[in-house]
């Protein structure tokens, strides 16, 4: 009954550089495959979609996707990603990176881009820390987690990245932990088929790092802890949609924000053509 | 969370089933295994929600245990592509059978 054979979803992928680097549980593998996924039932040509990261675990997801990648500078994957949307708006521009890279690094960018209603997609994959340089603690590490520089507890407050999103105007917020699997599919072709700028976080389990020093041995048990925890809930108050992994707090999920703004290509265009009538 | 066994018998006998429950008949499903790809996360025979895989004795390349079908559970696959989704390494799919 078993055999080799060929995966059906390998021609979205460069299937050459399999298998892939990330660790076993890494919840990146499965954010790849929901973008694969929502690209391949979608009618937009291949080549018109443009994959975009900074720097980071995360940031290597584009070289596993067969189509058009981009990968930048640490926490610049914005701007790139803003330069190719006014440059050809035709083109259907994604940027998946870590929390990280968008919102340690990179703060200032995402922020600009959701008030203009830029029209990208950003999936901001959250592990709580830095992955790849041995699990720092960064600005979205929930209040009490362990990580290797925070060896009795993290004394900061952690950033509400829906929150924080949705206060700034973007046109759809959504969050989704990496099992909701087919939910986050269904989010990335919906936020897709919008204008303005959309966010989606996804909820990683970081097996070696952030789940070493949290008591989560594997990326099964974190997982266990988003079946046990996550609550559906899509007109959330969003100011208490806080992360705490001490089981106290509901993990808030679903589709916060949906909305329509203005975009900046929209109003780009209004404005060029303004300009032009006026002698 | 409710657990329904359609297959039982008490479901019929509550008088909740459709009337024409008996014309649907259950999917059947192949997995397929790519071996070399697996990293042993055990998401798929902990999320299948059938049952149908477990930990096998093989070891791939990197050193890994890729699933395996359970014995006796070869025809128990419904094509429901909970592996294929939650698999990260992109590593094991379902294949639908269709026979008219």
């Amino acid at each position: 009954m078993i055999e080799e054979a060929i995966h059906p979803k390998d021609i979205y992928l460069r299937s050459d550089r399999f298998p892939h680097i990330w660790c076993p549980g890494c919840g990146l593998g499965i954010v790849l495959k929901s973008y694969v996924d929502a690209i391949s039932k979608l009618d937009i040509p291949l080549d018109h979609h443009v994959l975009v990261s900074g720097i980071g675990c995360t940031a290597r997801l584009p070289g596993y996707a067969n189509v058009d990648s981009y990968h930048t500078t640490h926490g610049r994957a914005i701007p790139f990603a803003t330069g190719l949307k006014i440059v050809n708006p035709e083109l259907q521009v994604t940027v998946i990176s870590g929390d990280g890279d968008l919102f340690n690094i990179g703060g200032n960018h995402i922020i600009h881009a959701a008030r203009r209603n830029m029209d990208i997609l950003v999936v901001c994959v959250n592990n709580f820390n830095y992955g790849m340089t041995g699990g720092q603690h960064g600005a979205t590490t929930p209040e009490g987690a362990r990580t290797s520089t925070t060896p009795y507890g993290n004394i900061e407050h952690s950033f509400n990245l829906p929150y924080i999103m949705a206060s700034l105007g973007a046109s759809y917020v959504a969050r989704w932990t990496s099992l909701h699997v087919r939910q986050l599919t269904k989010s990335i072709m919906k936020a897709m088929k919008m204008k303005g700028f959309s966010f989606i976080e996804v909820i990683s389990p970081c097996p070696p790092n952030f789940g070493k020093y949290n008591k989560f041995n594997d990326g099964l048990s974190q997982m266990e802890f988003f079946y046990e925890n996550s609550v559906l809930d899509n007109n959330a108050d969003l100011s208490e949609a806080y992360i705490d992994f001490s089981g106290k707090r509901p993990l808030i999920v679903g589709e916060f924000v949906q909305r329509i703004r203005p975009s900046y290509i929209e109003l780009e265009r209004d404005l060029i053509k303004r300009a032009m009538e006026e002698p | 969370m409710i657990n329904l066994d359609f297959e039982s018998e008490k479901v019929y006998n509550t008088g909740r089933a459709p009337i024409n429950i008996h014309a649907f008949k259950v999917p059947l499903g192949k997995v397929h295994i790519i071996k070399e790809r697996c990293k042993e996360c055990g998401y798929c025979w902990t999320y299948c929600p059938k049952e149908v895989l477990e930990k096998s004795d093989y070891v791939n390349k990197n050193g890994y245990h890729p699933p395996r079908i359970k014995k006796g559970k070869e025809s128990a696959c419904v094509a429901c592509g909970m592996c294929e989704a939650i698999c990260p390494d992109f590593a094991i799919f379902v294949e639908e059978i269709k026979n008219e």
